[in-house]
């Protein structure tokens, strides 16, 4: 069920702004690619346009491919709808809908979607609250709102809901930012289990985070303020963190920036 | 040779903190004199209309004949009888002119906010709903006659009214609700959007639920501030002394046109009337009120 993520000559726009220029760059699959670069640099947007998500933003434009095994997401035949229940997304912050308890924010994707069968929902709720490590500390209180749960336990919720649709591909934006150390471990964790099913991509701003968890990693940096966000290297994580091809990934990971 | 003592009773340096001077205390007095005063000016009169309301009204509404019956074959100057007729009108009237202004007024809100966008469809309308907010009840009453009425040639009758509280109702819902929608925040819609629910279903399922519970605070407290109304009622419905469950036909009394016809009643009997239809309406606007409260804890949000 993972998938492989192919990005050719991909150009992002916001209104007349230029946001990314020029990214090609391959995720293969069953495999966590991480995201790294200054603020500014159009990581977070190049995450959000492998899940159709960046048009959501008004005035939001896309030029170039984004092939998942092949299939171009962006051919006009597509249905971005059908896309985002392939690819998969967890944000920032946790965002659990708050009308909803533990067990319906799981199976939102799928209930919404018309499965009314609530054995089978039971079954999903489980699975994909064990594959997010949240099934102990939930099992007790299912039917309580998910708003009342702590921020780390709020994120792997989110996981939990996102992979009950069990997408191909599961992108993470920065999704250790808002909690502590030890929800960051068990996050981590968390990505090198799901890991052995999805294909990962996940921006994050933390370089060790990225040293732990990521076989490959893509440096994005923007030349100046106004100019595009650029992709300036992708490569094994080891040798990017080691032996950088371009000064610039080397000046970024040893904090010799700007 | 001599050494200067140095004086054991003086700080090395001055200190970092003084007292309050007496013209910050002063204005500080002054501020809260004026804070007071003004919470004084804005109760006194509210306890006063209560109390007044209270007092010449409620002697007359514990009779349960006031709830049970209508003035149906009363003389003016007989005291008895009841305005069930007028409550009943009141009722009716507000909640056909709620069924009709909510899904409008709904729906106008869902479009501004997550579909219109900047886009020129948008602006105009939250033009023409800023200048329907200005609009008086006359001014909509009076509208309704000349279609209704004169154009349709259609007669004065209940239905008539929820038709010019409609107008008075909608843009006061399209307001809240948009403001409950705006305060629903993206990432909720995002995160539905990423599990591949369709927008419209997203609205549905995440949006309007996150925002229900303001939405039906704000339907009530509209519907409260109709029920009110006096322009209406005078110019598009009859008043009648007795109960008329048509709302499409035939006068119609309701609390408002009760106190209003009533008051050229100079008897005892009128002036009871008068009053107790005035803490009757009190009491169920206080009911609706009450309802949004209740209605709004028990939809809201919960995280335990």
């Amino acid at each position: 069920m993972a998938k492989r993520i192919d990005v050719k000559d991909l150009n992002l726009f916001y209104g007349k702004f230029h946001a990314v220029d020029g990214v090609s760059l391959a995720v293969p699959p069953k495999n966590v690619t991480a995201f790294i670069g200054p603020s500014g640099c159009g990581k977070s947007t190049v995450l959000r346009s492998l899940n159709r998500m960046h048009e959501v933003a008004p005035g939001a434009r896309v030029e170039g491919n984004v092939l998942l095994d092949g299939e171009d997401i962006y051919a006009s035949s597509i249905d971005p709808v059908q896309v985002r229940r392939t690819i998969g997304m967890v944000f920032q912050r946790p965002n659990p809908f708050p009308t909803m308890s533990i067990r319906d924010n799981v199976v939102a994707g799928l209930k919404l979607a018309g499965e009314r069968n609530r054995k089978k929902l039971d079954e999903v709720a489980e699975r994909s609250l064990r594959g997010a490590n949240l099934w102990n500390e939930v099992k007790d209180r299912l039917d309580r709102p998910g708003g009342g749960l702590s921020g780390g336990q709020q994120q792997r919720l989110c996981i939990a809901r996102a992979i009950a649709v069990q997408p191909d591909v599961l992108l993470m934006d920065e999704p250790c930012s808002a909690l502590d150390p030890i929800s960051t471990l068990a996050i981590e964790d968390l990505i090198t289990e799901l890991k052995k099913e999805y294909t990962i991509v996940i921006v994050t701003h933390n370089m060790q985070q990225a040293a732990r968890v990521s076989d490959q990693t893509a440096f994005f940096n923007l030349l100046g303020v106004g100019q595009p966000g650029r992709l300036i290297e992708v490569d094994d994580t080891e040798k990017i963190f080691s032996n950088p091809s371009q000064k610039a990934t080397e000046d970024y990971i040893s904090g010799r920036f700007g | 040779m001599t050494t200067e003592t140095a004086d054991l009773n003086r700080l090395a340096t001055p200190p970092t903190f003084q007292s309050v001077s007496g013209a910050r205390k002063f204005k500080n007095g002054l501020a809260t004199a004026l804070v007071y005063l003004a919470f004084a000016v804005a109760i006194v009169p509210l306890v006063w209309v209560l109390w007044t309301v209270v007092q010449r009204g409620l002697p007359v509404v514990l009779d349960a004949d006031w709830w049970q019956k209508s003035l149906s074959g009363l003389l003016s100057r007989q005291q008895g009888g009841g305005v069930y007729h007028a409550i009943y009108g009141t009722l009716v009237q507000g909640l056909v002119c709620g069924l009709i202004s909510v899904p409008i007024g709904l729906f106008v809100a869902i479009y501004l906010v997550e579909y219109g966008g900047r886009s020129r469809l948008s602006k105009a309308t939250t033009f023409m709903v800023d200048i329907l907010t200005g609009v008086p009840s006359i001014v909509a009453a009076l509208f309704v006659y000349t279609l209704w009425i004169t154009t349709f040639g259609l007669g004065r009758s209940g239905f008539a009214v929820s038709l010019a509280l409609v107008l008075l109702m909608v843009p006061v819902i399209v307001r809240t609700t948009e403001e409950m929608l705006k305060i629903v925040p993206d990432e909720l819609r995002e995160a539905s959007y990423a599990l591949g629910i369709p927008k419209w279903k997203t609205i549905v399922k995440i949006v309007i639920p996150t925002a229900l519970s303001g939405i039906l605070t704000g339907v009530m407290l509209a519907l409260a501030r109709v029920m009110g109304e006096t322009a209406p009622v005078l110019v598009l419905a009859a008043y009648a002394p007795f109960i008329n469950y048509n709302l499409f036909d035939g006068p119609m009394a309701s609390l408002p046109l009760l106190m209003a016809t009533e008051r050229n009643n100079p008897t005892q009997a009128g002036f009871d009337r008068i009053w107790g239809a005035a803490i009757t309406l009190v009491l169920i606007i206080t009911l609706f009120n009450l309802l949004a409260t209740v209605i709004s804890r028990w939809l809201a949000p919960k995280t335990k």
